[in-house]
């Protein structure tokens, strides 16, 4: 049982994490209809920055949580600057092209980006310094540790913030108006550019904050790290229906449970046949399983036919 | 009327014809001399990624599916020839392979179009009612899902023998006559990667044959529908299902192919070169030269392969000749370039660098169209 109780809270943990990623997925999706294949770069630059702030803060005797809130302020506008550049240079010229053009060259500015951060900060994997105390809490025999606490409250936060800013505020209302219609959108006075720009700018703070996360909960930041996080978090984001928020939540922290649960249990539920090296596996099927029968996602509405 | 008109036309059409194929017979002879047998080496990549591309263009250009894990059948096909023509199944099975197995090519490649076509149809079957892009992440996971168990599967029955791959493959023999070493023809020896560059080409030209016919043909023309409409082509009484699923597993049997020749080329397999990322670079390819317009296609698989390399080698000589030392790691700056270069065609040229015609008429009139419609709002109040 605690065992069980364990992998819930990892994959809840992790979850978590991917969920504030997919989030970032689904908002540009939502509004422009995109794969925005360099989001899991901006997640990895987001954690190497702050580890970059961090180990620059080591020995300046500012009190480690005080520490840890600069390095994610610096990390998050480091990123929401990465969104903006990304839309303007490799999306907006793109905004009426084929539909394949924006995804090569989304491929193209994660490629580059990557590239970036390993002249940047190396080929090795940089340890993610420690902020928190962790000793883990106990409950049932399964343990807990500050961070993880603080990870699961903080996103569980920041999605509820989300919803909030597109659902009550006028910038949300512009934000779904244009995600319905563009052109309409546009006549009714909404900015556009304004609008997509700020979505991505949004979708890549969340992106910074969950790549610090991902940091400190495996204390390790290496540059390469965006990819697999950036294509669990678009499966996360599809499973639970693409351009929507509830879905991208439900499907990140349902991913993120499926994952732990996979790998603590596969081997059982095989006879040993698999061991937990099928994770992933696991992960993928059970999302083509879904699709089966859902289409169009757990939460997602009936796609539209597009050209 | 034109009858003699006509008669010189396609006389020079022959012609033309006749002169490429020499430039194409002569080719790995000199690149070869000039630059050294590694880049004829290159040109055989060159000549199996076009492979490749042409069976993606059956898929996402012709019918339109957005297909991210298509080096999955080119992974069956590479372990399919690697398993039936190499000692590796001796340790496994000593009772019924006491020295492997070792069949001949022409019976591994049919059976790994085969097989690579039934994978494709197994991938095609439970996804049949997505669309666009959840499609590409289903592809995308099974892809994924034949790498994991490509990796994995030297335990219980060692079959893949996992990360370390399989080695020690038979090289491709034709007639008795092995192409993983020089050969002497009348005097004239022929280095192994000469005499796969001719395979390649020759494999290469009867999938362009075989894909130039299908696109004129009633399924290729039943593809395009789909992608133009699927509900019209429905309504047009085309059996969407069966001809999204021969879309799939005609793509899938492209990659097969060009997998058992890979294994054969290589003597050599592991996961390691049938990742994600390699899925990307076919697609690439395919969307960089012109989605669904062969020539483009053909253009966009020998640039993708032929770039990369060319700045592998360029990257440290050129930073010598320019600063004097070498600035920066020649491998990250070759991927920086490599970034940029698929940015900035995209950007200049969105809808490949050589589309149909059709195809860039219809673009140009979306531009045009467009522009017609940000000078009325410009002009708003």
């Amino acid at each position: 049982m605690d065992i069980f109780l364990q992998q819930i809270i990892n994959g809840l943990v992790l979850g978590s994490i991917y969920a504030l990623v997919a989030l970032g997925y689904t908002m540009v999706y939502g509004i422009m209809g995109l794969i925005n294949f360099a989001h899991g770069e901006v997640v990895m630059i987001g954690a190497l920055t702050a580890v970059a702030v961090l180990k620059g803060l080591a020995g300046s005797g500012i009190p480690g949580p005080l520490q840890a809130l600069i390095a994610c302020f610096v990390a998050v506008l480091v990123c929401m600057l990465i969104g903006y550049i990304i839309e303007r240079v490799a999306y907006r010229p793109l905004r009426h092209a084929p539909r394949l053009a924006p995804l090569i060259t989304a491929i193209g500015v994660s490629i580059v980006l990557q590239q970036l951060a390993m002249l940047f900060w190396g080929r090795n994997y940089h340890t993610f310094p420690a902020v928190l105390p962790s000793a883990p809490h106990l409950i049932f025999g399964a343990g807990i540790t500050d961070l993880q606490i603080l990870i699961v409250a903080l996103a569980a936060l920041m999605m509820v913030a989300l919803v909030l800013l597109v659902n009550r505020t006028r910038l949300g209302r512009a934000m779904r108006a244009t995600s319905e219609n563009p052109a309409i959108a546009g006549l009714m006075g909404v900015d556009i550019n304004r609008i997509i720009a700020l979505t991505f700018v949004l979708g890549s703070a969340l992106g910074a904050v969950a790549g610090i996360m991902v940091g400190a909960n495996y204390s390790v930041a290496h540059y390469g790290m965006g990819f697999m996080l950036g294509l669990k978090a678009f499966t996360a984001a599809v499973l639970g229906g693409i351009g929507n928020l509830g879905g991208a939540m439900l499907g990140g922290v349902l991913l993120g449970i499926i994952e732990s649960l996979g790998a603590g249990y596969i081997g059982d539920l095989t006879g040993g046949f698999l061991g937990s090296n099928y994770q992933d596996v696991f992960a993928f099927f059970v999302l083509i399983l879904v699709l089966v029968f859902r289409p169009s996602g757990l939460m997602g509405e009936k796609v539209s036919e597009r050209a | 009327m034109m009858g003699s008109l006509d008669f010189t036309g396609k006389r020079r059409a022959w012609l033309g014809m006749g002169l490429m194929g020499l430039a194409l017979a002569v080719l790995p002879f000199v690149v070869g001399g000039a630059l050294g047998s590694s880049w004829v080496r290159v040109l055989d990549f060159a000549l199996l990624y076009i492979m490749l591309a042409l069976g993606l263009n059956i898929v996402v250009g012709f019918a339109g599916l957005l297909d991210m894990g298509y080096i999955a059948f080119y992974a069956v096909g590479a372990y399919l020839y690697a398993v039936l023509s190499s000692p590796h199944l001796a340790t496994a099975f000593p009772a019924l392979a006491p020295l492997g197995l070792h069949w001949p090519v022409w019976a591994i490649l049919p059976l790994g179009a085969l097989v690579s076509g039934l994978f494709g149809v197994l991938l095609g079957a439970p996804t049949l009612r997505l669309r666009g892009d959840y499609l590409a992440i289903v592809t995308l996971g099974f892809g994924e899902i034949v790498r994991i168990f490509m990796n994995n599967l030297n335990a219980p029955i060692n079959l893949t023998n996992g990360p370390q791959g399989i080695s020690g493959i038979d090289p491709v023999h034709i007639g008795g006559v092995s192409l993983g070493q020089t050969q002497d023809f009348f005097g004239i020896s022929v280095p192994g990667v000469h005499l796969y560059y001719y395979l390649f080409l020759a494999m290469a030209l009867v999938i362009v044959f075989i894909t130039v016919r299908l696109e004129d043909s009633r399924i290729g023309r039943a593809w395009v529908a789909i992608r133009e409409d699927e509900i019209a082509a429905k309504a047009c009484g085309i059996n969407t299902r069966n001809v999204k699923l021969l879309a799939f597993a005609m793509g899938a049997s492209f990659g097969g192919v060009a997998g058992g020749l890979f294994a054969g080329f290589q003597e050599f397999v592991s996961p390691e070169s049938f990742s994600l990322m390699e899925s990307v670079m076919v697609l690439c390819m395919v969307v960089l030269g012109g989605m669904g317009h062969i020539p483009g296609v053909i253009l966009g698989g020998l640039m993708l392969a032929v770039v990369p390399e060319v700045l592998r080698y360029g990257a440290g000589p050129v930073q010598n000749l320019l600063f004097g030392k070498v600035l920066m790691d020649p491998e990250s700056l070759r991927m920086l370039l490599f970034g940029l270069a698929l940015i900035l065609v995209m950007l200049y040229r969105p809808a490949g660098l050589w589309p149909s015609a059709v195809r860039q008429r219809e673009f140009d009139e979306a531009a045009e169209e467009e522009k017609e419609q940000e000078a009325l709002e410009g002009g708003r109040p």
